[in-house]
């Protein structure tokens, strides 16, 4: 099976969790061994791991241009100078107006976020044209909104079913205050979709209530985790004796709740103060979080390590007694199963996707912050309750593969490639032992 | 002839309220009174009144062919007592009747047989008196909270004079044997086991409503031909629920107490017959021993204590609450507010919110959300109890120490109400006597009074300059001096009371 699939961020370099989600949703489905995907995404790095073929977007032709090969070969990052003369082959329309055209006839991308976000979707999926006409496969999966109107291009050229893949959606980032044009870009996409995954139930309601989508067609693919690295299993935590960390991990925005995060400190330090906060990550609301901690007079126990990268992460959850993760809405938030996997005992609260999939994990709502404060502080205070969320937490973790996800990827692959629709109510059936 | 031996428990915990951990120091009331209030009428009115009710007037119907046993633990006749003192009425009335009988029961319905002796024999007859007072019987047949049992509970009971007690017929301990007989406990012959038969038991106050159950709907006539067909010579069947069963957990429409009210009628057609579990003891001889090496339970399939102290945290709370420093504070203080929390949190309730074991029917938490959420709130709790218990006495003070001032305070109390007695004795022979100044009689009534209390005393220091001198004086000056010691021991007696706060 060829599965043409859209991203954005793929490992190595990491943005969000989008880039570990789909790391290890096309890993999973690569352990099938009769899966072959074509990941296309904006700016590879050239690092990214070679169990799947990964397509440069900026090095993809949108307009004829006469290059020699011998000239040209070294520069691919992603795929070969032979991908590009067959791209070459297959182009639809003149896009000469376009501004930022390069000596190969390709569309440059900044990668990342940048602020002409729009243009950039808007490019990538002039592009995904292009692709669709050259490529063969059997399904197209999109991740993210940023690629859903790729994904729609590349159904209404080749007219194979298309699965989005909804990691979030913009009620999450925005409170409900969505931004029409996100909305519509969403919307658009799961209009056109087939078969909508997921990343949480929570998501799927979401999806169903706020965005007008058949039941029947979204599916709930929860996110999964990786086994620890044996460099990361081998870090030794460095805890000081008589005195607790907690730590907030993840951007410091809106979405994620770090005021209530702050609330809950300020009444455990009222009680005891041989324990530290730590909120690493940085985001806009950082700095209105350390003026707030100042103001309660907390500004000594809270600590701001800012953004945190690759081990650091790992470092982090390992030195902390507690992991807490307040937010707001989180479609399926993957740090407390990181956390859990390095022993950390993880409080979410209620609103995020991950806490349908977690048993050993607190749940409160992320406004009680009375209740989280209850269990930062007991979790600090009795280690009978820590010892038993860090070992079964740890066990449960490790039963979350995504193995499995990419089973159930499959299951609704065969849906699609078999008959061209989805129904939730017979994947549920045809899952239920994985 | 088969026996059944009915056997209701009457049991509701006193429900904890939402306790912050910046609440401790600072509340001291850890309970839930709407809740309380909320479950016990709506029990009272939904299973409790009718069920009763109903057996008033099966005895009335049949004449003494019904019996039954109830046991009730101290912490819900607290609740009894304040929110539906109805029930006390019914409860009388069933115990004026002669055919029920009341048993005991640690009176916190808590797990002290597993965590201190001195605790479980006191609470134990605590609840005893309490039955005693308000029904006017001594139970004589004991059962242990969700029927907990072992051999060194067996040896327990066995010392507290009982003669009998109610025990699981679980699998794992009967092996081959049958659960319809009377064993005796391994370790105390003189003590005879009553097993609970689960699977008659279970029919009835589990799954009499269940339509997806195949013997369903269940007739009296359709169980009862199933004692009837038991083999010649099993004689005793222990038929043991919660006594919410009946209404609450098994709604009245399902026309549960019409099933119970045509029980003894057929019953007794088929030559059944009801019994107390003293009666069964009375008519039964025990067939052999039964070793019980582990403790076994009612709850779950499992029948053994693993939902009450079956994972880290349940285990946790467990140490903490018969930490045995506490205990004997506890018990040591007469203080009634402290004993009164100490009997409310001990209750198998509280540690079986906090269970982790997936046991397939979903878990009754209370108003707890999770185990996690249960054992927080239980915790923060406890932290204040302790801190508390820690504040009445100073950290130096050993238990022993403790134990002997107390024990010194009631003997000096005893030493003094002796006195007084004399006192009034010697004034009243002082009249008598009139003129006669030399009398022998005090004479040889003082070295009495003083021989009495000495050997009582404990080897304390503080307390017996104090007396002494008031003891000394008696005999030496004889009839006058003594009113003088009256003035002085009695503060002594009133100090010492005073360091309890």
């Amino acid at each position: 099976m060829k599965v043409l699939m859209f991203g954005w961020e793929f490992p190595p370099k990491i943005y969000g969790g989008l880039a570990v989600a789909s790391y290890g949703i096309t890993k999973g489905l690569s352990l099938q061994g009769d899966v072959e995907t074509t990941f296309c995404m904006p700016k590879p790095t050239g690092k990214e791991e070679k169990f799947l073929k990964i397509v440069n977007m900026s090095q993809v032709p949108v307009v004829w241009r006469d290059v020699w090969y011998d000239n040209i070969k070294d520069r691919f990052v992603g795929h070969t100078a032979e991908d590009y003369y067959r791209f070459r082959d297959h182009l639809y329309a003149d896009f000469n107006y376009l501004q930022g055209l390069d000596d190969m006839g390709c569309i440059g991308f900044a990668g990342g976020y940048p602020g002409n976000l729009h243009e950039e979707i808007n490019n990538f999926s002039i592009i995904a044209g292009v692709l669709a006409r050259s490529e063969h496969f059997d399904l197209i999966h999109a991740h993210d909104w940023l690629t859903y109107p790729a994904g729609v291009h590349a159904k209404m050229v080749s007219g194979k079913p298309l699965c989005i893949h909804v990691h979030a959606t913009d009620f999450d980032r925005s409170r409900g205050k969505v931004n029409p044009t996100v909305y519509s870009i969403e919307k658009n996409g799961m209009d056109h979709a087939d078969c909508i995954m997921c990343v949480s139930e929570l998501t799927r309601q979401t999806v169903i209530n706020q965005y007008h989508q058949d039941p029947r067609k979204c599916v709930a693919m929860h996110n999964a985790v990786y086994p620890l690295s044996e460099e990361i299993q081998a870090i030794v935590p460095q805890k000081k004796k008589g005195e607790k960390v907690v730590t907030y991990l993840g951007r410091i925005t809106m979405q994620k709740g770090p005021e209530y995060f702050l609330e809950a400190a300020k009444r455990v330090l009222e009680r005891s103060r041989n324990i530290r906060f730590c909120f690493a990550g940085s985001g806009d609301m950082m700095n209105a979080m350390i003026e707030l901690a100042a103001s309660y007079g907390i500004a000594d126990r809270c600590h701001f390590p800012g953004f945190q990268r690759g081990k650091q992460v790992y470092e982090c959850y390992k030195n902390s007694d507690v992991f807490v993760m307040p937010s707001v809405s989180e479609p399926f938030g993957i740090a407390p199963l990181e956390a859990m996997q390095c022993g950390c005992p993880s409080i979410i609260s209620k609103q995020s996707g991950c806490g349908e999939i977690l048993r050993n994990v607190i749940k409160v709502d992320y406004w009680d912050i009375d209740a989280m404060a209850d269990a930062i502080y007991s979790i600090c205070q009795y280690d009978a309750l820590h010892d038993y969320l860090a070992e079964e937490g740890m066990k449960e973790v490790d039963q979350i593969t995504w193995e499995k996800v990419g089973l159930r990827i499959r299951e609704c692959y065969n849906q699609l490639t078999g008959r061209g629709w989805f129904d939730n109510g017979e994947y549920l059936n045809a899952v239920r032992n994985i | 002839m088969k026996t059944i031996c009915l056997y209701f428990e009457i049991h509701q915990p006193i429900h904890l309220k939402r306790y912050r951990f910046f609440d401790i120091g600072t509340d001291h009331y850890y309970y839930d009174d709407y809740e309380n209030e909320r479950v016990i009428s709506e029990l009272f009115e939904k299973s409790y009144k009718p069920a009763l009710q109903t057996m008033l007037d099966m005895i009335a119907e049949n004449g003494k062919a019904f019996k039954v046993a109830f046991s009730i633990s101290g912490v819900s006749l607290e609740l009894i007592e304040q929110y539906a003192p109805e029930m006390l009425d019914l409860l009388g009335r069933l115990a004026a009747t002669g055919c029920v009988e009341f048993l005991a029961e640690p009176y916190s319905h808590g797990l002290s047989s597993l965590g201190n002796v001195d605790n479980f024999i006191a609470e134990t007859k605590r609840q005893a008196k309490k039955i005693k007072q308000l029904f006017g019987q001594s139970p004589k047949v004991f059962r242990n909270s969700s029927l907990i049992y072992d051999d060194e509970i067996g040896t327990m009971v066995a010392d507290m004079g009982f003669k009998g007690v109610m025990v699981e017929g679980a699998k794992h301990i009967l092996g081959w044997k049958s659960p319809h007989y009377i064993y005796s406990c391994a370790q105390d012959s003189r003590l005879s086991l009553i097993l609970r038969d689960y699977k008659l038991s279970d029919d009835i106050g589990l799954r009499f409503n269940d339509a997806s159950w195949s013997e369903y709907p269940l007739m009296a006539d359709k169980w009862l031909s199933w004692i009837a067909g038991l083999p010649e010579g099993e004689n005793v069947v222990g038929i043991m629920m919660e006594l919410a069963a009946l209404g609450y957990y098994q709604p009245l429409g399902s026309h549960i107490l019409d099933f119970l009210r045509a029980l003894p009628k057929l019953a007794g057609q088929m030559g059944i017959q009801f019994a107390t579990p003293s009666e069964v003891l009375a008519k039964n001889k025990p067939v052999s021993p039964l070793e019980v090496i582990y403790p076994v339970s009612w709850n779950d399939e499992e029948r053994d204590t693993s939902s009450m102290l079956g994972n880290g945290m349940q285990r946790e709370a467990f140490n903490k609450l018969y930490d045995e420093n506490i205990v004997g504070r506890i018990l040591a203080s007469r203080d009634r507010r402290i004993q009164q929390d100490w009997d409310r949190l001990q209750a198998t309730d509280n540690f079986r919110f906090m269970t982790t074991k997936n046991n397939g029917m979903g878990t009754n938490r209370g108003i707890y959300d999770s185990e996690y959420d249960a054992f927080t709130n239980y915790m923060n709790i406890l932290g204040d109890f302790l801190k508390r218990v820690k504040d009445m006495f100073p950290d130096s003070v050993e238990n022993d120490e403790l134990n002997s001032l107390y024990t010194q305070i009631a003997n000096m109390g005893e030493e003094l109400s002796v006195k007084d007695n004399e006192i009034s004795r010697l004034r009243a022979r002082l009249k008598k006597l009139g003129s006669e100044e030399e009398a022998p009689a005090p004479k040889e009534e003082a070295p009495k009074a003083e021989k009495k209390p000495t050997p009582k005393k404990a080897p304390a220091k503080k307390a017996e300059p104090k007396t002494k001198p008031a003891a000394k004086k008696t005999p030496a000056k004889k009839v006058e001096p003594k009113k003088k010691a009256e003035p002085k021991a009695k503060p002594a007696a009133k100090k010492a009371p005073a360091k309890k706060k």
